[in-house]
């Protein structure tokens, strides 16, 4: 257990997230080795299945970093996503795997700090929860 | 010698002319007979007929017909009740046959409450036919002396053949439409849902005696005495189609502790008394649920005592 | 269109426990526009059934495949060649495809993967409601074409019941009364006359009360 490294996806939207994640970068704030960043254009456009197929191939858990509810530039795409991962939830919980292993965050564009901590965050959750199978 | 359709107590009470005055007892969640006899005799010698609901609520509950045997040992005159949740169409004729070889002469005709409301919302419900189509299979069983299906029937039934109406159900406009289908049906006498909103019935009962369907057919007026402040809210807003003025509620509450109960009685007193001078309306409907005890002294108050006796 | 839901991940896994190579089979019919059964859902249902299983300690091989329709022989057999090299198959079209492929290939465990519902459409994205009842003989425009067998709880012929409540039907505030609304379009459209009349108890010898049903055109049979 003590050598257990966690693997974390993160996916993150190319509008507040990226801007946050550009902010963390200019503060010389680094992300943990354990989170693999994946960038998508909205977070609308992840579907059950990406989430799924991270857990398949690997991830012990993962995150999804989005804009706020009202400011999606594609309208609801985050909003939608929660919906997505509410339901990946279920079917985790299902298959007998903690649901805490994904969530989903609003950040704000100029939150830099927040990027890092709560990247930070979900490292040591999920190393609390230890390896998924 | 005066023609009946059926020859029970109701119809001979009607057809003399009287104010009918009938009752209700609901069967017990169980074999228990001296049950259903002690609710007899509350009821005897103070209605004209008594109703035996059929799995009311959609709960279990000693077969009806079973029930209305014991009343009509204890000498009172049953009305079988039958609702088209829980028979076909050869178990609902077959049962028509066995209450009247038994001398049940009255029966009403309801859909029934939908099972999922009830102790076993699991169930199948049947509704092969629907409550009108029940009048008319009755009608055509006892006029016709044949089945549904044509073939002839082997001492037909007699029965005087009732039907519900409830006159303040959405939509509102057709409530008195559906009440000249039952009788183009074949019903022979109607029982109102429980009234409340007695300026309401009103505008109701003109608009059926303006049709005329009074003169085709008996109409009870439904009365049930509220008991609690408690038990009018929850009629007012949990019971689709129940209308209970708030000016009701308030003289429940007005009335003081402990004195609601006799409130009660006094407004179901009241709307009796209203109800025997309303054009179009030939008797009344006492609900008295779990209260058949009051019923001797309601009958009383209102002036229906002694009750009719047609040979 | 037919209806139907995803079954819970959990009963799914626990019909396939005892299988080590598993093909999971969608349809392009029906369920692929309900969201619950095409190719998209093959993927998720493939890749849930692997992690599920490797939650319990076991590596499975998972195929996926979407047929064309699983109604039909001529797409069933598609599956000759590929199934061959599964013991145990979960199809999630309707009721109809899982029986199909197991009476085209009746040495191979089939499993249903959803629960088919009823017949319907999407009254709005992500919502299905029923409208047939597959009575076999139609009558809808008597109700001004709204279905009382399927939309009313009681099947009321001549309806309303007492139960009507602000539209909604007595057995629950989700389900619209559909007399109610029978009611209210035939008086607008002026056609009272035609809700006075009495319609007489239907026959169910064409619905499923008289037995399971089968169809012949002889113009289309060899």
């Amino acid at each position: 257990m003590q050598d257990f490294r966690p693997k974390i996806i993160a996916f993150y939207c190319s509008n507040c997230a990226s801007s946050a994640a550009k902010i963390a970068n200019k503060m010389n704030l680094y992300l943990p080795e354990e989170v693999k960043l994946i960038n998508v254009p909205c977070t609308g456009r992840i579907e059950i299945l990406h989430l799924l197929k991270a857990f398949e191939n690997g991830a012990d858990g993962v995150c999804v970093f989005g804009c706020q509810e009202d400011s999606c530039q594609y309208i609801n795409g985050i909003l939608k996503l929660k919906k997505r991962v509410e339901h990946v939830k279920k079917m985790l919980e299902e298959m007998g795997i903690e649901p805490d292993r994904i969530e989903v965050f609003s950040l704000y564009a100029g939150k830099g700090q927040d990027f890092v901590d709560i990247a930070k965050e979900m490292v040591n959750k999920i190393n609390q929860l230890g390896p998924i199978f | 010698m005066t023609e009946y359709k059926s020859g029970s107590n109701l119809e001979k009470v009607l057809k003399a002319g009287y104010f009918a005055f009938t009752g209700e007892c609901g069967p017990p969640r169980g074999a228990n007979v001296e049950v259903v006899r002690k609710k007899a005799q509350h009821l005897k010698g103070c209605v004209d007929a008594v109703n035996v609901t059929d799995n009311q609520t959609a709960v279990v509950r000693m077969s009806s017909w079973a029930a209305c045997l014991i009343l009509k040992e204890e000498g009172l005159d049953p009305n079988f009740q039958m609702v088209c949740r829980d028979r076909n169409r050869l178990a609902m004729q077959s049962d028509i046959l066995g209450i009247s070889a038994h001398g049940i002469k009255n029966m009403l005709c309801l859909s029934g409450d939908h099972q999922r409301f009830g102790d076993h919302p699991e169930a199948k419900n049947v509704y092969d036919i629907d409550s009108i189509q029940l009048i008319s299979m009755v009608k055509k069983m006892r006029d016709e002396g044949a089945f549904l299906n044509g073939e002839k029937i082997d001492v037909p039934p007699k029965i005087f053949i009732g039907a519900a109406c409830n006159p303040f159900a959405e939509p509102l406009e057709f409530r008195v439409y559906r009440l000249k289908k039952k009788i183009d049906a074949g019903a022979d006498f109607i029982q109102t849902q429980c009234i409340y909103n007695m300026k309401r019935f009103r505008e109701f009962m003109k608009r059926v005696v303006d049709m005329g369907l009074h003169e085709r057919c008996y109409i009870l007026a439904g009365i049930t005495p509220l008991k609690s402040v408690g038990m009018a809210r929850y009629m007012a807003t949990q019971v689709p189609g129940m209308d209970v003025p708030e000016e009701l509620i308030k003289r429940l509450r007005g009335a003081g502790k402990g004195k609601a109960a006799e409130e009660g009685i006094k407004i179901a007193v009241e709307q009796i008394q209203e109800l025997k001078e309303m054009e179009g309306v030939a008797g009344v409907h006492l609900m008295a649920i779990e209260w058949e005890h009051r019923v001797p002294e309601i009958a009383k108050l209102a002036g229906m005592l002694p009750r009719p006796k047609v040979e | 269109m037919i209806i139907a839901e995803a079954k819970p991940i959990s009963e799914i896994l626990e019909m396939v426990k005892d299988f080590s190579k598993i093909l999971v089979v969608g349809c392009k019919g029906c369920v692929t526009v309900c969201n619950v059964g095409g190719a998209k859902e093959v993927a998720i249902l493939a890749s849930s059934i692997r992690i599920g299983m490797r939650k319990k300690g076991k590596e499975v091989e998972v195929g996926e495949i979407t047929l064309e329709r699983q109604c039909d022989p001529e797409y069933i057999e598609e599956l000759r060649d590929i199934i061959k090299d599964y013991d145990a198959v979960v199809s999630i079209a309707c009721g109809v495809g899982p029986q199909f492929i197991a009476e085209r290939y009746p040495d191979i465990m089939v499993f249903p993967g959803v629960n088919t519902k009823f017949m319907g459409g999407a009254i709005e994205h992500g919502v299905w409601a029923e409208r047939c009842a597959g009575c076999g003989q139609c009558v809808i425009h008597y109700y001004g074409t709204m279905c009382p067998i399927a939309r009313c709880s009681k099947s009321l012929m001549n309806g309303p019941c007492g139960g009507s409540n602000h539209g909604k039907c007595e057995v629950s505030p989700e389900i619209d009364c559909i007399w109610d609304k029978i009611v209210r379009k035939m008086m607008a459209q002026g056609r009272l006359e035609e809700l006075l009349k009495i319609r007489p108890p239907k026959s169910w010898l064409t619905a499923r009360d008289g037995g399971p049903r089968k169809m012949v055109r002889e113009e289309l049979a060899k």
